[in-house]
């Protein structure tokens, strides 16, 4: 298999407008003879299906939650970036580009991100026009702030909820649609496979999470906007019915999995409490403006402090560690997620974590509040504080916060071209469900960006091509493709409710997490990774023999769909794990001890390892078969990161 | 804690339903009341028996998609705080609750405590939007609003969408919910273009669904877990009676 990725000729900056013109259109009249299929509602999902009605094709969208306006996409707190320049202190699309690129570490592609970055000052236009409260000046305009990774103010905002004002946007203008027959909606719906007739996606078969009822659905084209994959460590920050089964299952047809071992650790999330813990809330990262990170200087004043014989407020500022401060004297507390999520491991491995369980750091706001007074810093953080106190029944105010990292997002996912589309004819990825902008570490307010240039300013171009060259026959749900994908999922079904085991999904799902948590988390080694690979089958294999599933098919059945979507997430672990054990380097979130340099700084090889690396499906016994894509740098130049 | 649950059971729209008891040991004060579920259903499981349907997603307050009627309390007994977010340590030891689904004519029971809320989105799809298609919009600082109104619009536009606002009104009405759209797209320019007709086929929509009238309570605004004021309904009835005296659609 040749990957062809299918990137423009010309200069970069020309590439999008050059390609824009030579791709081929659907006339208007014609566009009604075509079907969509779009699975997933959030920010990518939701702006592609609405614009895709408004050209006029024919939409379904399909999502598992109970309305559209529930995708994860709604719990982005932060902001989304782009390179309007309106703070006049020397943004551009070049400089956003050239930090995502950096920021990434080196392992995305030039032209992928740099159409981004062109787009995304469209993107401001648009949501502002369909009525998104953005927080402005005193003079109307538009605020911007900064974010990590970046030097000028580029973040569009709306407080603390940037993600559920995009995303509401694009539910509105979806809403629209559906208003005007053009997009039809499928809540509650689960897709559990993708059909393929003579080699292209022309369909999907989905189950009715109300009546259990098994459909087909035939389309011209399929986008599969699903989200990441960061539940398979089931403790992240990802909604809990966050899932990988639809961009699974159509690796498991033939679409290659990109880069599957990158997933962004984020430094600042209030802390595991106990075993029956199901979700890690994140605590947004401007707190590391003012907030300065610290652990007991000593393993024993840690351990007093974990059995309670002292209190936090007793240790004298000489027993105090500011670790990044003392180990990152040019950026403190502010050196990226990675580098501050693996310190904050490593003082934990050291013992001297904090919290009853050891696993915590303390985030402290005295010096800040002594600076600048209590109301002043509840001003900035306020509702934090306020977050961070219902939950763990501390304040803040007089208590550093404590916080660990947490597995919050996933920049590897299905390959895909220029065009969106994976190596499927026909089949598209689009948002976290793609590899293709953020490299090995994604920066902040690039997540929103992402997912509403896919899909209101990329696919919507990019499939026309497509469908300009399909014929306009339909593929009827009686075809035999159909039928046998339709087959495949009762058998799939049937055989979860049949074994009738000891042990809860859950329970395997946790099991599962602590593996990946372990051996494929913030760092990996070779040996670790080959220990997870066996353990992970072992599961595996117990998985199919002793779940227990109850209920039936035939109706709303919680257990069961999890156990479908917990199911796959035991296949994606591994190849998680085969990706990270192939990769003799570190290079953002994915940080493999034998590779660092005597500073303890992730060590790139880009001699070596200057591709993407796309996986194809060999059965779940056999080794999965390895594709590269190389990445041509030809307007950036590679740098080692150092934030000493 | 140990604690006595009284649970809402109900296979199916179709079927009756009924309170069910069910104890529960050792709980930490520290789970969030979801949680405490997750424990209750996985005990269930490992008893072979159903367990508990429960509508829940990001578990951080912020989807819309848990909701449970916690003691006679929509989102249980803390203010502003949705169920995902309530923690066991506002409940004492020995303490009984009982959970039920919201309970309105226009939010149909699935099953257990999973409610149909598809009536709201069918209201927002009768005019919850400003009708401009992607492309082709003016620079977004071509179009300066004022902060204050900026900020009011947003604080009507954080409506999460869950239904406490219906399952707390002794009408079961919706109009807490419909009119915080009606007034973020009423207060901002981009959405005064369609004003008029968007705030009549809204409130069509929402008697179509079988929501109650508004009695003036505000039981809907004590209970939104993320306050969204009742000006916003005194804002929608401005709204409607203007465009119902000068009316097309008469």
């Amino acid at each position: 298999m040749i990957l062809d990725s299918r990137i423009p000729e010309g200069p970069l900056a020309e590439k999008w407008d050059k390609h824009k013109f030579n791709v081929k259109l659907v006339n208007p009249a014609n566009k009604r003879k075509y079907d969509i299929i779009v699975v997933g509602t959030g920010l990518a999902g939701a702006s592609a299906a609405a614009t895709l009605g408004e050209l006029g094709y024919n939409v379904k969208a399909f999502c598992f939650q109970d309305s559209p306006r529930r995708a994860h996409s709604i719990a982005a707190q932060g902001g989304i970036n782009a390179a309007k320049n309106y703070q006049n202190d020397g943004d551009s699309i070049f400089r956003l580009f050239y930090d995502t690129i950096k920021g990434g570490d080196y392992r995305a592609r030039e032209a992928n991100v740099y159409r981004l970055a062109q787009v995304s000052v469209d993107i401001i236009d648009q949501c502002v026009a369909q009525g998104v409260p953005f927080a402005r000046e005193y003079g109307g305009l538009l605020a911007n702030r900064s974010f990590g990774g970046a030097q000028v103010s580029r973040t569009f905002y709306a407080r603390g909820q940037t993600g559920q004002q995009l995303l509401l946007g694009a539910y509105s203008a979806l809403n629209r649609q559906i208003a005007y027959g053009k997009v039809k909606m499928f809540p509650r719906t689960e897709m559990l496979d993708l059909v393929m007739v003579d080699g292209k996606a022309r369909g999907i078969v989905v189950r009715n999470l109300i009546t259990g009822k098994v459909e087909s659905h035939s389309a011209h084209a399929v986008v599969l906007a699903t989200g990441g994959y960061g539940n398979v460590f089931f403790l992240s920050t990802n909604a809990m019915g966050s899932n990988a089964t639809a961009a699974w299952r159509a690796h498991k047809k033939g679409a290659l999995f990109a880069n599957p071992c990158f997933t962004q650790i984020h430094p600042t999330c209030i802390p595991v409490s106990g075993e029956y813990q199901s979700k890690l809330t994140l605590m947004s990262e401007s707190l590391r403006n003012d907030g300065r990170v610290w652990v007991p200087k000593t393993v024993e004043i840690a351990q007093r402090l974990r059995k309670g014989e002292i209190s936090v407020n007793d240790i004298k500022e000489e027993d105090r560690d500011y670790y990044l401060e003392r180990k990152y004297p040019a950026f403190g507390n502010l050196v990226p997620r990675d580098v501050a999520s693996r310190n904050a491991k490593l003082m934990c491995d050291e013992g001297r974590g904090v919290g009853s369980s050891g696993l915590a750091v303390y985030l402290d706001f005295a010096d800040a509040i002594k600076r600048e007074g209590q109301p002043a810093i509840a001003a900035k953080y306020g509702n934090l504080f306020e977050m961070y106190a219902k939950i763990t029944d501390e304040n803040p105010y007089e208590k550093p916060m404590r916080i660990y990292p947490a597995v919050h997002y996933t920049m590897g996912g299905l390959w895909v071209d220029y065009n969106l589309m994976t190596n499927i004819p026909g089949l598209y990825a689009t948002g976290e469900c793609n590899f293709s902008d953020h490299g090995a570490n994604r920066l902040g307010a690039s997540a929103l960006m992402q997912g509403l240039a896919d899909g209101y300013f990329v696919i919507p171009y990019t499939i026309g091509d497509y469908l300009a060259q399909t014929p306009y026959d339909k593929v009827s749900v009686d075809h035999p493709a159909f039928k046998e994908a339709e087959q495949n999922v009762k058998a799939t079904t049937d055989r979860l409710l049949s074994i009738k085991g000891n042990r809860t999904v859950d329970d395997f799902h946790k099991a599962l997490g602590l593996i990946m948590w372990d051996y494929c988390g913030m760092a990996r080694n070779a040996e670790g990774l080959q220990f997870a690979k066996q353990e992970i089958r072992k599961l595996r294999d117990e998985f199919w023999q002793n779940v227990k599933v109850t209920g039936v098919n035939e109706e709303l059945n919680q257990t069961l769909e999890k156990a479908h979507r917990v199911a796959d997430f035991l296949e994606l672990g591994e190849l998680m794990v085969d990706d990270a054990l192939h990769r003799n380097e570190s290079c953002g979130g994915h940080f493999r001890e034998e590779y660092q340099t005597p500073e303890n700084e992730a060590l790139r090889d880009d001699e070596n390892f200057a591709y993407v690396a796309a996986w194809e499906y060999a059965g779940t016994s056999g080794q999965p078969i390895l594709h590269k894509e190389e990445l041509k740098f030809e307007n950036v130049k590679l740098t080692q990161r150092s934030y000493k | 804690m140990d604690l006595t649950l009284k649970i809402w059971r109900q296979k199916d729209k179709n079927s009756a339903g009924q309170l069910v008891t069910y104890p529960l040991k050792n709980i930490s004060p520290d789970m969030s009341f979801l949680e405490m579920l997750d424990v209750l259903n996985e005990e269930l499981l490992v008893a072979g028996q159903e367990p508990v349907a429960f509508d829940h997603d990001c578990r951080e307050g912020i989807c819309g998609m848990c909701s449970l009627f916690i003691n006679g309390r929509a989102h249980g007994p803390e203010r502003g705080t949705t169920t995902c977010q309530l923690h066991m340590r506002h409940f004492n030891h020995g303490d009984t609750i009982t959970i039920e689904p919201w309970r309105a004519a226009a939010f149909p029971v699935h099953k257990d405590l999973i409610v149909d809320r598809s009536a709201f989105d069918r209201i927002q799809q009768a005019g919850g939007y400003v009708s401009v298609n992607t492309g082709g919009v003016p620079d977004a600082n071509e179009i300066a609003i004022p902060k204050t109104i900026a900020d009011k619009a947003f604080d009507a536009a954080t409506c999460i969408g869950c239904g406490a606002c219906v399952a707390a009104c002794k009408n079961a009405s919706a109009m807490l919910f419909v009119s915080a759209k009606v007034s973020q797209l009423a207060m901002l320019p981009q959405g005064k273009v369609e004003a008029k007709t968007r705030v009549e086929n809204m409130v069509a929509q929402m008697d179509v669904e079988g929501f109650g009238a508004c009695s003036n309570i505000g039981a809907c605004a004590a209970e939104c877990p993320v306050g969204i004021s009742l000006d916003n309904i005194a804002m929608m009835n401005r709204e409607y009676l203007g465009a119902k005296a000068t009316s097309d659609n008469v």
